[in-house]
């Protein structure tokens, strides 16, 4: 039961109180700050229950922090999710295997790729097509990956950076980022949310023109790089603020499910490239980057160094890149679209139109069915798994022999890193609240989904 | 040097509604909003590359209360509807809203139970702006057709005026389910 | 055969072309499709699926009252498990066969499996062996309980409240089982097949596009 202090002729329209079964409820919307101070001040009423919502410059995205502190120390910390909840694994229900790609990259949206990689990944192992994928789609796959994975850790360190104050990295981030929205704009059409990674391959092979375009940018990004880590990695301030905060060993990290930089923060060389390999990844020469220090400081280091292995491994698969189909061969799977961009946009190319009314039937046909209908997976389960910046990255596709997926899950590793911020923060300040949270590095579209 | 040495006479002559129209749009401060996809396009819009500092935007204030403009950047679910109506609601007049995107402008590819179908059924919305996510290039023109907005609109009696030929205007329209397009 | 077939005389004809019924064009609106109830695998397994089960039966005397069905389908390792032995199995899996991590709870509502409609399924991880099985149990929805796992793994926590906000099932043991990404006072859970996608029909210069759950498509 809720009373209003109406007794108070000078009641603060803007700072109304109100008792609740919990004790005082304050609402804070504006007026005075020193009036509320001394009035919490006056109820010796030691902890104090801050909402840091769900629209807040700090947190990473719609995620809400209600934090119990204790002056200025934190003493318990609950988050609040599902304010970007879009009920996108129903709505993939209604819609046919391929289409599912374009709405399972937007879950996400730091590392579309990875979102579509790993969905792809467990269609194919329904289809049973795994070792039919081409090897030049394997490798293009491959390439947007780590492309994508430096951009992503550009953004974790940009934003990362902006939370705890520093606004310069994220502009050389962001720059940074430009190059590689460049090579995604050029390779797939889109800088964000490509529906490019498909069952049975990729959509369209590189443009004639790519492979020196895309030497290039590595070698500008090898450059560039060395910028921001020159601004943050040995900065007095940016150790102070990060060193030893956020602790979370390696008993806790298993525990709590967390994998990605957080779990090899604690020394774990546990990288699912190298442990359980997809797409042709146990071909490629890369290290595994770890820290030992359990803390904001390690990981950010981790993700530093994990570019520079992006790097390495994008020039790898630049030299592996051989002429070849980039979709699989059966017909009755392969997305049948040849796109090209002409005077009014990406479309079918005109080849593949005049293939399709002028020469054979059967594209023709195997085109209108596969857009209209779509293809059929044979009933059963499947979880495929990759490692996207963050983390593991599961999608369990359950299929009951339709053209429609069954049902799609996806275990996204925000969502289980999310659920160490308790384990991380209780205990330390306010500050260093944002500064865990910044180095789970959450998004919070693929918490909610 | 500039325009001061132009005039004649050292005199500028303009009407209150033009100054006030171009103090405001020459200075309008975003509140941050970004919720999903698009927010990663206007924090782009907001780096070196597309700059809005061009335009004195750049500073992205988080408090609602020092904000004229709301980019409402992203889906928005119907747990966030009531957040983005009382961070509307905080934010002093004169504001303005641009619906970012498709998932904001009206409901985008996602038609379901999660999803509020269009942020204008939560706030008032002055531009929409389409895309998936639109580009940086995108925002920034929504942004300079609201700057035009901005500095054409009228205050006082004028504004009352256009307001009420806005309404009849509208009231006499052809509703949209009676708009043929091409399938009539 | 020597009948000859009398013609029935035609009733009324309605015309060849426009919607009547589902408008369902494709042909395939008399097939019945069952859903394939696949049985339990033969052994060998196969890969190292023989060592975890047996490592499993060993550990676990009940293995044969817990265990109702052991499948290996695509290269992939699902133990069907008793709902009232779940804590027990998992138990022993995170302690004697080293799966320390599980990655979540998947949940899935078949209405045609009368009795078995809800499932929820653990990926489950061994980061020392680098083996991956997965559990399943089924829970019919008059009592859709099932013990929780969160004092196994901890990162269960949020995986089990989003399986009860989006299915229903009902967690026994978990510390605080409320919603998570619906709004509190949500009715419903949205994931179930029985509940409608929720979207509107979209009109656009007299057209109406009905939204994706209403419009004719195939299955």
């Amino acid at each position: 039961m809720t009373t209003f202090n109406t007794s108070n002729q000078n009641a603060d329209p803007y700072a109304s109180v109100r008792e609740t079964t919990e004790g005082r409820v304050y609402s804070v919307t504006g007026g005075d700050w020193d009036d509320l101070v001394t009035e919490i001040g006056a109820t010796q009423e030691e902890r104090v229950v801050v909402n840091m919502g769900p629209q807040h410059p700090s947190t990473h995205g719609v995620l809400r922090l209600i934090l119990e502190l204790e002056g200025e120390t934190v003493t318990e910390v609950r988050c609040g999710i599902g304010y970007l909840h879009t009920g996108i694994e129903k709505n993939i229900e209604y819609r046919s295997w391929t289409q599912g790609v374009t709405f399972v990259t937007r879950m996400d949206y730091l590392a579309p790729f990875f979102n579509e990689a790993a969905y792809c990944l467990a269609v194919e192992k329904l289809l049973g097509i795994t070792d039919q994928i081409p090897e030049r789609a394997s490798i293009i796959r491959v390439m947007l990956m780590e492309f994508n994975r430096i951009s992503s850790h550009l953004v974790a360190l940009g934003t990362g950076a902006l939370e705890l104050g520093a606004l310069s990295p994220m502009i050389f981030a962001f720059r940074e980022r430009e190059l590689i929205l460049n090579v995604y704009e050029m390779i797939t059409g889109l800088r964000m949310n490509s529906a490019y990674i498909r069952p049975g391959g990729v959509a369209m092979d590189l443009p004639e023109d790519a492979i020196p375009k895309l030497r290039e940018i590595v070698k500008e990004l090898r450059t560039n790089l060395k910028d921001t880590e020159k601004l943050l990695v040995g900065n007095t301030i940016w150790m102070k603020r990060t060193v030893g905060v956020a602790y979370l060993d390696l008993p806790g990290c298993i525990s709590l499910g967390v994998t990605g930089p957080v779990l090899r923060s604690t020394g774990l060389p546990w990288d699912l490239r190298k442990t359980q390999p997809y797409c042709g990844y146990e071909n490629y020469d890369f290290d595994v980057v770890t820290a030992d220090s359990c803390d904001v400081y390690g990981r950010f280091l981790i993700r530093i160094y994990e570019m520079e292995q992006s790097l390495r491994i994008i020039e790898q698969a630049l030299d592996k890149l051989k002429p070849g189909p980039v979709m699989v061969a059966d017909k009755k799977i392969a997305w049948p679209a040849q796109l090209a961009l002409s005077g009014d946009g990406l479309g079918n190319s005109l080849d593949h139109i005049r293939e399709i009314m002028g020469s054979s039937m059967e594209s023709l046909i195997h085109h209108f069915k596969l857009v209209t209908e779509g293809f059929r997976v044979p009933a059963g389960q499947a979880y495929a798994t990759v490692e996207s910046p963050r983390g593991e990255l599961g999608a369990h596709v359950i299929s009951d022999g339709g053209t429609k997926p069954y049902r799609v899950h996806f275990r996204d590793p925000s969502f289980n890193n999310l659920q160490s911020t308790s384990a991380m923060c209780e205990g330390s300040l306010i500050a260093d609240v944002v500064a865990a949270v910044a180095s789970i590095d959450p998004v919070m579209g693929g918490v909610d989904r | 040097m500039g325009i001061e040495e132009k005039l004649p006479s050292g005199f500028l002559l303009t009407s209150v509604e033009k100054l006030a129209g171009y103090m405001r749009k020459n200075s309008l401060w975003p509140a941050t909003f970004g919720l999903a996809c698009c927010a990663i396009e206007m924090m782009a819009a907001g780096a070196g590359r597309y700059d809005l500092a061009r335009f004195g935007m750049e500073v992205f204030r988080a408090s609602p209360r020092q904000a004229d403009l709301m980019i409402v950047a992203g889906r928005v679910s119907n747990k966030m509807a009531p957040v983005l109506r009382q961070i509307y609601d905080q934010m002093a007049e004169p504001k303005w809203v641009i619906a970012m995107g498709a998932c904001a402008s009206s409901g985008g590819m996602f038609n379901n139970y999660a999803i509020v179908q269009g942020v204008d059924h939560v706030v008032p919305v002055d531009i929409y702006l389409p895309g998936c996510p639109p580009r940086p290039e995108m925002l920034m023109d929504a942004i300079l057709k609201l700057h035009e907005q901005i500095g054409n609109e009228k205050l006082g009696i004028n504004r009352e005026m256009i307001v009420r030929e806005v309404e009849a205007a509208a009231l006499a329209a052809l509703p949209t389910h009676q708009m043929k397009g091409l399938l009539a | 055969m020597s009948d000859i077939v009398k013609s029935t005389p035609k009733v009324a004809d309605h015309g060849a072309f426009g919607v009547s019924g589902t408008g369902d064009t494709s042909g395939y609106g008399g097939l019945v499709r069952k859903s394939s109830q696949i049985g339990s695998s033969e052994r060998p397994f196969g890969s190292y699926f023989d060592e975890v089960v047996d490592d499993l039966e060993r550990a676990y005397p009940s293995f044969s009252d817990a265990i109702e069905k052991v499948i290996v389908d695509r290269g992939e390792l699902t133990l069907h498990v008793k709902s009232a032995r779940l804590s027990e199995v998992a138990l022993i899996l995170r302690d004697e066969l080293k799966f320390e991590m599980c990655m979540g709870v998947s949940g899935a509502h078949y209405p045609a499996e009368t009795g078995r409609e809800l499932h929820a399924l653990y990926p489950l991880l061994s980061l020392t062996r680098n083996q991956r099985i997965r559990l399943e149990v089924s829970v019919p929805d008059s009592n859709p309980r099932i013990p929780s796992l969160v004092e196994i793994w901890a990162s269960n926590n949020w995986q089990e409240r989003e399986t009860y906000d989006m299915f229903g099932i009902i967690f026994d043991g978990h510390p605080a089982l409320t919603r998570i990404m619906m709004p509190d006072d949500w009715p419903g859970h949205p994931q179930r097949k029985d509940y409608p996608l929720g979207g509107i029909p979209v009109e656009y210069k007299g057209a109406t596009v009905p939204p994706p759950n209403e419009r004719r498509s195939y299955r």
